[in-house]
C-alpha cells in the first residue's frame, strides 16, 4: 500500500508531528499533575488547561489567516503573535 | 383562538405534502405528457415508469445497494457508540470533554472537503466500490451523532441501577448487555433512526466511493438525468420510491420517537 | 445527578469510536492539509508552494462573495426555521392519534435523499411544468428560478425551510413534552396569560433543545451542497453558489486541488470557531 496519494511534504509532516507532541505533552502533564477545576478568566469563560490549548490553537489559525490576508507570506511574524497569544491565553483566559 | 390551533400543523403539513404530491403525480405520467401539458392529475395514467424500475437491474440494484450500506452503517454506528456513550455519561477521564467536542467537530467538516481524499483512501485499502466502504465513511458523521443522542439517554438512567447490579455480582459486560441495554431501548431506537436517516439521505460520499457494484440509487438517478436526457417520469418514479423506506422506518419507530424524546435530553 | 467517577480506563470503552472516526477524519484531513501547500498536475506529482493558495483564496473576490452568500443564506433560514418550528410544535396535539400522524408526516421530508429533494423542487417550481411555477405565474408574478436571481434565492430558501423545519419541530416538541403537567396547573392557578406561560415555562424549558436545533441547523446549512446544486446548479450566474458548491467547482471542475484544499481549511476553521462559540454557550446554559 503506497502512501504517495497523501502527498506528504517534510513541512506539513513536521507540523503534524509537533501538534501530536503538544497533545501528548499536555495529556502527560494533566495525567501527572491534574490541572484541577476550571477557572474563570478575563473573557468570563470557564476554562481548563485543555480548553486553553484549544483556544490557543484555534486563535493561532485565525492569526495566521489574518496575517496572510493583510500582510502576506512568509508568515513568520504571525508565529511571534501566536506565541504571545499562547502566553496570554494560558495566563489570563 | 384556541379553536383554530389545529390550523397551524394542518397548514404546515399541507405545505410539506405539496411537492411530494407533485412528484407522485409526475411519476404516473409519461414523459411526453409531462412535457406536453399541465394537469393536476395524470390524464394518461401509466405504471410504465415503475415497471421499468422493478424489472431493470441497474435500477433495482441501486435500492438494494443503498439499503445494504445504510443497514451496515446503522449497526456499526450504534454498536460502537453504545460503550462510548456509557463512558461519557458515567466516568470522568483524561480529555473526555475535548474528545466529545472533537467527535462533534466531525459533523461540521463539509463532506465536499473530504470527497477526494476519501476516494484515494478507500482505493488504497482496496475497499473502493464496496458497501462496507460507504458504511464506514458514513460513520464519520453518524457515530458522533449516535454518541451524542445515547449519552443524553444514559445520563437520564440513575446510577443506582449500575451499582445495584455490580453488588448483585454482575460483571460489566453482563450488566451492560442484560440490564443496561434493555432499559435504554427507546434511546437506541432514536439513535438508530437518526443514523439510518443521515446515511440514507447522504449522496456526495456515497457517490464518490462507488462506481458499479455498490452504486446507490440516488447516484443511478443522477446518471440517468445526464445521459438519457430528461426522462422526468422515470426520475419522478425513482424519487417516489426513495421516500418509501424512510416512511416505513419512521412508522415503526414513531412511538419510540415520541417516548424517547420525552425521556432523553435530545 | 451524582458526580461522575474518575476512571481513566474508560478510554477502552471509547477506543472503537475514536479508531473509526479518526480513520475517517484524520487521514483525509491531513491529506487536505498536504494538498493545500502544493501544486499538482495529476498522477500524484506535487510541488511545494508554501502559503500561495491561502493568500490567493483569502484575497479572491470569488471566495468573499461565496462566503457572503453562505452567511446570508444560513442567517435567513435560521431566522425562518426556528420560530416556525417552535410555533408548529406549540400548536401540535399532545395526545391521541393526531400525534403519530403529525410525527410521521412531518418527518417525511427529513428522510428523502438530498438529491431527490433538489430534483423534486426543481420539477415542482419549474415555470412551465411545475405546480408552484405555474401557480405563481398565473397570479401574474414574474417567477422563473432558472433565470431570475431573486426567484432562485426564494426557491432555495423555501426548499430548505420545507426540508428542515421539521427537525426543529421534532426537537421543540420533545422539549415541550418534558414539561410536567403540574407546571401548567400552577400557572393556571396564578392566572398567567398565554404569553407568560410561553415566555416563562415553555421557552425556558425548550432552551436546551433549541440550542441543539440552532447548532445542528447552523452546521448543516453551512455545508449545504446537494439540494441547491440539483435545484439551480448554483445559478443563475453565481447567485446561489454557496461555499460547498464553489469548492466542488474548483476541486473537481477545474481540478485545482491546492486552492480547493486551502479554501476547505479556511471554511472548516470558520465553522469550527462559530460552532465552538455555540457549543460553549450551550454548555454554560446547562450548568445553570
Amino acid at each position: 500500500m503506497s502512501l504517495s496519494w497523501m502527498a506528504w511534504t517534510w513541512q506539513t509532516a513536521t507540523f503534524f508531528i509537533l501538534l501530536a507532541m503538544v497533545l501528548a505533552g499536555m495529556g502527560l502533564w494533566e495525567w501527572k499533575r491534574p490541572g484541577g477545576n476550571p477557572r474563570r478568566g478575563i473573557f468570563g469563560l470557564d476554562t481548563t488547561r485543555g480548553d486553553r490549548l484549544f483556544i490557543t490553537l484555534l486563535g493561532s489559525g485565525f492569526i495566521a489567516l489574518g496575517w496572510l490576508s493583510f500582510i502576506g507570506s512568509p508568515p513568520y511574524g504571525a508565529l511571534v503573535i501566536c506565541a504571545l497569544w499562547a502566553i496570554f491565553v494560558f495566563r489570563r483566559v | 383562538m384556541r379553536r383554530f390551533k389545529w390550523l397551524v400543523p394542518t397548514l404546515y403539513i399541507v405545505f410539506l405534502m405539496l411537492p411530494i404530491y407533485w412528484l407522485l403525480n409526475m411519476s404516473f405520467k409519461t414523459t411526453n405528457e409531462i412535457l406536453g401539458g399541465f394537469s393536476l392529475l395524470p390524464q394518461d395514467f401509466t405504471l410504465e415508469n415503475y415497471k421499468k424500475i422493478f424489472t431493470d437491474p441497474t435500477w433495482y440494484n441501486g435500492y438494494l445497494n443503498s439499503l445494504a450500506y445504510v443497514v451496515f452503517n446503522t449497526v456499526i454506528s450504534v454498536c460502537a457508540a453504545l460503550p462510548a456513550a456509557y463512558a461519557f455519561s458515567r466516568y470522568r477521564f483524561l480529555g473526555d470533554k475535548h474528545l466529545f467536542f472533537w467527535l462533534l467537530t466531525n459533523r461540521m467538516a463539509p463532506p465536499a472537503v473530504f470527497a477526494l481524499p476519501f476516494f484515494q483512501l478507500y482505493s488504497a485499502i482496496g475497499l473502493f466500490d464496496t458497501h462496507i466502504a460507504v458504511a464506514l465513511a458514513h460513520c464519520l458523521f453518524n457515530i458522533p451523532l449516535a454518541v451524542w443522542i445515547l449519552e443524553g439517554f444514559m445520563s437520564g438512567v440513575p446510577k443506582e441501577l449500575d451499582e445495584t447490579a455490580y453488588i448483585d455480582g454482575h460483571s460489566f459486560p453482563s450488566f451492560f448487555v442484560k440490564i443496561f441495554i434493555p432499559t435504554i431501548t427507546a434511546g437506541i431506537g432514536v439513535a438508530a433512526f437518526f443514523c439510518f436517516m443521515f446515511s440514507w439521505v447522504e449522496l456526495l460520499l456515497a457517490k464518490t466511493l462507488t462506481s458499479v457494484e455498490a452504486k446507490p440509487i440516488a447516484a443511478t438517478m443522477t446518471r440517468t438525468a445526464s445521459t438519457s436526457g430528461y426522462e422526468l417520469g422515470l426520475l419522478a418514479a425513482a424519487g417516489t420510491l426513495t421516500i418509501i423506506p424512510g416512511a416505513f422506518v419512521i412508522y415503526f419507530v414513531r412511538n419510540y420517537i415520541a417516548k424517547g424524546f420525552a425521556l432523553g435530553r435530545v | 445527578m451524582a458526580a461522575k467517577t474518575a476512571n481513566h480506563k474508560a478510554w477502552w470503552l471509547v477506543a472503537p469510536v475514536v479508531a473509526l472516526v479518526a480513520f475517517n477524519a484524520l487521514i483525509p484531513m491531513m491529506t487536505v492539509v498536504n494538498y493545500s501547500f502544493q501544486e499538482t498536475f495529476g498522477d500524484n506529482v506535487f510541488f511545494f508552494e508554501g502559503f500561495k493558495w491561502y493568500e490567493q483564496v483569502l484575497g479572491s473576490e470569488r471566495f468573499h462573495a461565496a462566503l457572503g452568500r453562505q452567511l446570508a443564506f444560513t442567517f435567513t433560514i435560521l431566522v425562518i426555521e426556528i420560530p416556525l418550528g417552535v410555533a408548529v410544535a406549540l400548536a401540535m396535539p399532545r395526545k391521541g392519534i393526531g400525534v403519530s400522524v403529525c410525527l410521521v408526516l412531518m418527518a417525511l421530508p427529513l428522510l428523502i435523499p438530498w438529491n431527490v429533494v433538489g430534483a423534486m423542487w426543481n420539477i415542482f417550481a419549474l415555470p412551465d411544468i411545475g405546480l408552484l411555477g405555474r401557480a405563481l405565474n398565473g397570479l401574474g408574478l414574474a417567477y422563473d428560478f432558472t433565470q431570475d436571481p431573486t426567484s432562485a434565492w426564494i426557491t432555495t430558501i423555501v426548499m430548505d425551510v420545507w426540508h428542515w423545519t421539521s427537525l426543529v419541530v421534532l426537537l421543540a416538541y420533545a422539549g415541550l413534552r418534558s414539561i410536567p403537567e403540574a407546571y401548567y396547573q400552577a400557572a393556571k392557578i396564578d392566572g398567567a396569560s398565554a404569553w407568560a406561560i410561553f415566555r416563562h415555562i415553555q421557552l425556558s424549558k425548550m432552551k436546551r433543545v433549541l440550542t441543539i436545533a440552532v447548532l445542528l441547523r447552523f452546521m448543516d446549512s453551512f455545508m449545504i451542497y446537494t439540494e441547491p446544486f440539483v435545484l439551480t446548479g448554483g445559478g443563475p450566474g453565481n447567485t446561489t453558489t454557496f461555499l460547498s458548491i464553489d469548492l466542488v467547482k474548483i476541486a473537481l471542475g477545474q481540478f485545482d486541488l491546492g486552492p480547493a484544499a486551502a479554501m476547505s481549511l479556511i471554511y472548516f476553521l470558520i465553522v469550527l470557531l462559530l460552532s465552538w462559540v455555540f457549543y460553549s454557550l450551550m454548555m454554560r446554559n446547562e450548568e445553570r
